[in-house]
């Protein structure tokens, strides 16, 4: 008996293969996006999803047989904040890099959670510039070298999950590729979340990280997010020494503000 | 619920006429950021907005608030942004994709003085060359360049309709002069304001099987919510949006597809106005120049000169070549009024190809009105 | 029972490193992608985790509990 994976059927015809290279934890993401949607049984035609550019801007695009918007160069969340402010009813959902939703389109992230736009940003942190051949990323680690900083990079990561909790979303997560049903629990919640929801996913970049960087392949990418990572709650206990380098996964924000579309629908009633 | 269209007749700025001309065409997205001499527009627009059902959202940036207008364009809405030249740069990536992807959108560029940071409320023509080709690639793009404060209300429903009828991006050239000024303003009763509405693919049609792009007779528009399973790129794609970025026949395929839609349809979208009718000299001009070019002509005909007529581009772009061509068989010289060093007067010398002689006429001072008087002189040079 | 479409797989091999089981192992055939795509050696200690499946970039290893027949 052939079996049939149970979320090819979100998936655009001819859109299989995936785009991104062996071992991309992108993939992953994509499979955690997409089983989200289903335990929920939600209607994949209820969503827009929207990337920019970049390898993570394939995740959704063309490969998700939906309303896909795929945008400019650090724009999604500007262009989805147009989708979602015109169409309320809609999820919308924005999956692309560190690169265009940190650097490039950082703007638009830190307003987008200010202003608490419900929508759910999921972020493919794989703190390099893949698609382009391995550039420094804001994300990139302190110290590493990559094909622009031949000599070490000087520059500190950004911590996106602080940011975005700084700008004010509602909800705040973070995950590695290694931890994809922890990954698909938070999709979830994030989808049926009100206002503003900010994954951040460490995935893997075996090509133009692992291999360029010495970490190694995929494997020891994701064996790396295991060792490396705690538990938020974990996290708590440890003091700063303890937590260098270290990840923490798990929920960071979940909390209840007004959600802006709801806010100009208020605005809008005053006149009908 | 407040009212689409404010029928009566009123003393009103030229962007707010521009703000209520967009209403009228049926807008229901603004997403703009505040610039000077353009500012009004959003403000009124702030206001309006929410009276008729609508959404006005103040982005962080221009290029935050064109994409915001691309994507609320693809779910239906009728879309639009104001600015001024600073914004506009800022824009013009994003302007690239709205050509691209063939979504309906207007853009009001009230220019001001420049290049950089420049004069912020005093008028220039700086950006019309801008408007054409300030986006990276080979695309055409639309653009009306109103004279009037009534004008800004009534081009901005043209730039709707057109927007609407091409899926694609069109500019409203106006200048800080037009958009400050103050007159009278009608605004029509509602039947009497024509308003283009989108096509839409059949209710039900077979996902993967909309051919929702590049068609020279503009694809229905696969617009998101609707089940269609639209992919949207600007990359490189073909009929079904499908992205193709490895074949120079696809991008060659792409690139003539999208520019053809508008070539091939300029004839229809080309407005001009003349009197040109057994005259030797020609004054061309657009937008604010028209309003001088138009008293010089009243001067020239107290004094009884008749040999001279106007010949006013409503569409500077697509550049209205073959008439200029006509007109350069017939007149002896062309003199062409604009508030900048000359940024269509080369398109003019190309269309005239030797044919009359083209003469560039600046104000004396960029960034003011030609005073009505040196245009007749220059005449009477032409002319003696 | 684990199924796995080997002209998906990119060779990876992160379904073989994270399978708690040891149930996977690379094969040495070549798929259409020209890699090798990995091979179920040890079915019967299959514990259904579905690690395989949850981790494959590429959509390409299912993995269901076997249908009883009749």
């Amino acid at each position: 008996m052939k079996l049939v994976h149970p979320l090819m059927k979100y998936v655009r015809p001819g859109a299989i293969s995936t785009a991104t290279c062996a071992g991309c934890g992108d993939g992953i993401m994509a499979q955690a996006v997409l089983r989200a949607i289903d335990e929920l049984e939600l209607n994949i035609d209820d969503f827009v999803f929207v990337s920019g550019i970049g390898c993570a801007g394939w995740i959704p695009s063309p490969f998700f047989n939906a309303d896909t918007l795929h945008t400019t160069h650090g724009r999604p969340i500007a262009f989805a904040s147009g989708v979602k402010l015109a169409r309320p009813d809609r999820k919308v959902v924005v999956i692309s890099g560190d690169g265009d939703l940190a650097a490039i389109g950082g703007n638009h992230l830190i307003h987008a959670a200010r202003r608490n736009i419900g929508m759910t940003v999921i972020c493919a942190n794989n703190g390099i510039y893949g698609m382009t051949g391995g550039q420094v990323a804001p994300t990139t680690p302190l110290g590493l070298k990559t094909t622009t900083t031949p000599y070490g990079n000087v520059e500190r990561a950004f911590d996106l999950c602080a940011l975005v909790e700084a700008a004010g979303a509602s909800y705040v997560a973070r995950w590695t590729t290694y931890h994809a049903r922890g990954l698909t629990r938070s999709v979830k919640k994030a989808l049926t979340k009100r206002g503003f929801s900010f994954i951040e996913v460490l995935s893997q970049c075996p090509v133009q990280y692992g291999r360029r960087t010495g970490v190694g392949n995929a494997v020891a990418m994701m064996k790396g997010y295991k060792e490396n990572s705690l538990s938020v709650k974990k996290a708590a206990s440890l003091n700063e020494e303890e937590l260098k380098n270290k990840i923490i996964v798990g929920e960071l924000v979940d909390k209840d503000s007004p959600e802006l579309t709801e806010e100009i629908e208020k605005v809008r009633r005053i006149h009908e | 619920m407040g009212k689409e269209i404010l029928t009566g007749v009123y003393f009103m700025q030229g962007d707010i006429a521009c703000a209520e001309g967009a209403l009228a065409a049926g807008c229901k997205f603004f997403g703009g950021y505040p610039i000077t001499p353009a500012s009004e527009i959003a403000e009124r627009m702030a206001e309006r907005l929410p009276q008729v059902g609508g959404v006005y959202i103040q982005m962080e940036d221009e290029l935050a608030s064109i994409a915001a207008v691309v994507g609320s364009s693809w779910t239906g809405a009728k879309s639009m942004t104001a600015t001024s030249g600073p914004g506009i740069s800022l824009m013009q990536e994003n302007i690239g994709y709205a050509v691209a992807t063939e979504t309906p959108c207007v853009l009001i560029n009230v220019q001001r003085g420049g290049p950089s940071t420049g004069i912020p409320s005093i008028h220039l023509q700086g950006d019309i060359i801008q408007a054409r080709r300030g986006s990276h690639g080979e695309y055409k793009i639309i653009a009306l360049a109103p004279a009037s404060a009534q004008e800004m209300f009534d081009f901005t429903i043209d730039a709707f309709n057109l927007a609407e009828k091409y899926r694609t991006a069109v500019f409203v050239l106006a200048d800080a002069f037009v958009g400050h000024t103050r007159e009278e303003v009608i605004i029509p009763e509602p039947e009497e304001i024509y308003r283009v509405q989108r096509k839409l693919p059949e209710a039900g049609s077979s996902e993967g099987k909309i051919r929702g792009f590049l068609d020279e007779d503009i694809a229905p528009m696969p617009i998101f919510g609707h089940g269609f399973k639209t992919h949207v790129t600007g990359s490189c794609h073909n009929d079904f949006g499908q992205r193709n970025v490895i074949d120079a026949e696809a991008l060659d395929y792409y690139i003539k597809r999208l520019n053809n839609k508008i070539s091939k349809r300029a004839h229809e979208i080309i407005s001009v106005s003349q009197d040109m009718d057994g005259k030797e000299v020609a004054l061309i001009s657009y937008g604010s120049c028209y309003r001088a070019a138009r008293e010089a002509l009243n001067i020239l005909e107290d004094e009884g000169m008749r040999q001279v007529g106007s010949f006013r581009l409503i569409t500077v772009w697509p550049f209205p070549r073959v008439q200029i061509q006509e007109l350069a068989r017939k007149v002896k010289s062309i003199i062409v009024l604009e508030n900048n060093l000359g940024q269509i007067t080369p398109y003019v010398e190309a269309a005239a190809g030797g044919q009359a002689e083209v003469i560039f006429l600046p104000p004396r001072v960029l960034g003011t009105l030609h005073d009505p008087h040196a245009i007749v002189d220059k005449v009477k040079e032409v002319i003696p | 029972m684990i199924e796995i479409d080997e002209d998906l797989c990119k060779g990876c091999e992160i379904c073989v490193a994270f399978c708690a089981k040891d149930v996977l192992e690379m094969s040495d055939k070549f798929n259409k992608k020209g890699v090798h795509p990995p091979l179920v050696v040890r079915e019967e200690d299959c514990n259904l985790c579905g690690n395989c499946m949850l981790y494959c970039p590429d959509l390409a290893i299912v993995v269901a509990e076997e249908e009883e027949s009749g």
